[in-house]
């Protein structure tokens, strides 16, 4: 699975690519702000991604609402944040968020929410038809 | 300042530790600052900004930052590299926001992009208005204080008896 982790921080990027690679994940890029994922996730065409509120040039929120108009509706985002309070939380939904993690996580919680948002998004996925 | 707005600070700094780090941190007896000597050689700082507003600052001895680095970054980092400042930031940018999501009333305010300083006796400059908290703490890395200064919107809830915030057992 394709999955892009965009932080700021390359410190919080290692965390989570430490607990991927543990679960399997190679196959993965990093962005350090917004914009960065903007042109990446266009190139790399994430399959999951893990993404920062936080982050200067473009903050993850805005990223979100622009993914989600121009490049894709449905590929499951993460949003792995310090940010913790209910009224962030919805506001991050309502931009096209699937899943949320606050900062600070353990490999557990960040493992357990990655299956939880892939098995619903391949619950929401069309069953394929026989020819 | 209203102990309310220091107390999930404290909390933070210990869900932190013991999240990322596995590491019990025991609180001290906090204290006012009255001068501007940073309390240690690397200072994280991060702003608050809206009805709370000030700053935070996670200050440690040269020695105990290079252990909790090296246990949260998963590796040694040398002190004063790009790395080792990310790293401190990072620590400090989720103490602050845990604390913010506890502020009593559902406080709103929002963190800065961290800063990191490093260097014996820096000097960090706040606002002469705003009074500056000191907690030292104890970790199994070392010693590290947390400064808190912050100042509350007048509308905002204020705890109605102030009562000094105790030592950890």
């Amino acid at each position: 699975m394709r999955i892009l982790l965009v932080d700021d921080s390359k410190t919080m990027r290692n965390i989570q690519k430490a607990v991927l690679t543990q679960l399997g994940h190679t196959d993965l890029q990093e962005a350090c702000d917004g914009q960065d994922a903007l042109s990446k996730a266009v190139a790399f065409k994430p399959e999951l991604m893990l993404v920062d509120w936080n982050m200067p040039v473009m903050d993850g929120l805005t990223f979100v609402k622009t993914y989600r108009a121009q490049v894709s509706k449905t590929t499951p985002i993460i949003m792995v944040t310090t940010e913790a309070e209910k009224s962030r939380v919805i506001e991050a939904i309502k931009a096209g968020v699937n899943n949320y993690v606050v900062k600070p996580f353990t490999p557990d919680m960040l493992s357990q929410r990655i299956s939880e948002t892939m098995a619903k998004f391949a619950a929401s996925q069309p069953a394929p038809t026989s020819a | 300042m209203d102990p309310a707005y220091i107390k999930p600070f404290i909390a933070s700094i210990q869900n932190v530790f013991a999240t990322m780090l596995q590491m019990p941190v025991t609180t001290g007896e906090p204290r006012l600052k009255t001068d501007r000597g940073a309390e240690n050689d690397i200072s994280g700082i991060i702003g608050l900004s809206g009805a709370v507003r000030g700053s935070v600052v996670l200050s440690f001895p040269t020695q105990t930052a290079e252990r909790v680095v090296a246990i949260f970054a998963g590796q040694s980092l040398q002190v004063g590299t790009a790395d080792f400042a990310d790293a401190v930031g990072e620590l400090v940018n989720m103490i602050s926001g845990g604390a913010k999501a506890l502020f009593p009333g559902n406080a709103k305010a929002s963190i800065s992009c961290p800063s990191v300083v490093i260097g014996q006796n820096h000097t960090l400059a706040r606002q002469s208005d705003i009074p500056c908290i000191v907690i030292p703490c104890t970790t199994d890395c070392g010693p590290l204080t947390i400064e808190i200064a912050l100042k509350v919107g007048e509308d905002q809830p204020v705890a109605k008896a102030a009562v000094p915030a105790r030592a950890n057992a």
